[in-house]
């Protein structure tokens, strides 16, 4: 019961775009077709969920025992910068087709705010392993659904009469806005 | 230099012109105090980082710059953090995780790779100000506007003595007020129009610039 609701949680009415404010910039940035928003939630999906698994690893099996824990910050993103580059070469060896589609997002992951949140968060609130990685998995899917449903509003927006000095980014933002406040609704749900 | 410092504040402000650093901006702009500390923090490691990396930009090979760049971030903002946990408990809670979110911060990380790494270490630090300041500018733009709506008044304590109260208005008619604004909707509604006026200036100027060399 407790999982599912960590579930619901984190996809819905805790959101990590819409309530938390993480990953907004892949958010405006690569929501402008669906495709791409798409490439770029399963990519952050698979860097979440591994980075997520080894930072706990490295949090337990060396940083506590060794009792040099003020390193986490260090230790973590330097795993999931590594972490993404590994990716990165991994798919371009394998799977070139995919690596193209996905162009410049992959190196960016790196930056996104919400990786290294969930690690830390993680951590903070001391989740066992299975919670770990249902925590990783569920956060992911929130910010796939909503960069999903994003640019699906998205690629209309474009084509919508706007004033010039709110085309782009400014009307992109109130549409956010009112997700946020359907996203909002639900928590009465749950 | 001098212009340089200036644009960052309306022309080339990182928040509303070039669109970096917003999920710190959004999460952190609910009232002025947490604007004003995290402001603060920003400026320090972006200053601090920007000459750090300046200095050490010849000797730092082309191949592995990012992740050089990431460590200095990540060990300054390690420093700030235990500075603050021990002198000023009351900041470091309320900022939370957004504090050691400073590392991915895009604009310390694209000031590192865009300006520190190809000029000298005083243009550096002076950039590193002016971004920083420019930050700072609209995350208290944004807190302003979005704590007189949501609480009907405005109120600034020291943030880092929370004790010393500097001032606290009210404002008439308290059931005006929109207590959405202090959430997420309020934010992302705030900074649409903020940088739709941003853009309109920034339009002005340029049509104003071309009539000039027109003529």
């Amino acid at each position: 019961m407790n999982l599912i609701s960590m579930i619901f949680g984190a996809i819905l009415t805790n959101n990590i775009i819409l309530s938390k404010f993480l990953g907004i910039c892949p958010f405006m940035g690569v929501s402008k077709n669906t495709k791409s928003a798409v490439g770029m939630g399963a990519a952050v999906l698979f860097v979440i969920l591994a980075s997520s698994v080894i930072t706990y690893a490295v949090q337990y099996l060396i940083l506590v025992p060794a009792g040099i824990e003020y390193m986490q910050l260090i230790a973590f993103i330097l795993i999931i910068a590594s972490f993404v580059q590994l990716v990165e070469m991994v798919l371009k060896k394998y799977s070139p087709s995919l690596y193209k589609s996905l162009g410049v997002y992959l190196p960016l992951i790196t930056t996104n705010c919400a990786v290294l949140f969930v690690a830390q968060d993680n951590i903070a609130k001391a989740y066992t392993l299975l919670e770990t990685v249902v925590n990783a998995i569920a956060v992911s899917v929130g910010f796939m659904l909503v960069l999903f449903l994003f640019s699906c509003i998205r690629e209309r927006l474009d084509s919508a009469d706007t004033l010039p000095s709110w085309k782009g980014n400014p009307v992109a933002l109130i549409v956010a806005g009112l997700m946020a406040l359907a996203f909002t609704g639900l928590a009465g749900i749950f | 230099m001098w212009n340089n410092f200036k644009n960052c504040f309306i022309k080339d402000n990182p928040v509303f012109g070039l669109f970096l650093g917003m999920c710190s901006t959004l999460a952190v702009s609910s009232s002025l105090n947490n604007a004003v500390g995290m402001g603060v923090c920003v400026i320090i490691v972006l200053v601090l980082s920007n000459v750090i990396i300046s200095a050490m930009r010849k000797i730092v090979p082309d191949e592995i710059r990012i992740p050089v760049f990431i460590v200095v971030i990540a060990s300054l903002v390690t420093i700030l953090q235990m500075v603050l946990h021990a002198f000023v408990a009351d900041l470091y809670t309320s900022l939370g995780a957004f504090l050691s979110l400073i590392v991915v911060n895009c604009i310390i990380l694209g000031r590192a790779e865009a300006f520190a790494s190809k000029n000298g270490i005083v243009p550096s630090l002076v950039d590193g100000l002016g971004m920083g300041l420019g930050y700072t500018f609209s995350l208290v733009l944004i807190a302003l506007i979005r704590q007189v709506i949501s609480t009907w008044g405005i109120s600034f304590y020291n943030p880092f003595n929370p004790a010393q109260m500097i001032f606290d208005i009210k404002l008439p008619m308290e059931s005006l007020k929109v207590t959405l604004f202090s959430s997420s909707v309020g934010a992302f509604f705030t900074f649409a129009v903020l940088a739709a006026i941003f853009a309109k200036i920034k339009a002005n100027g340029e049509s104003k610039a071309k009539k000039e060399a027109a003529k």
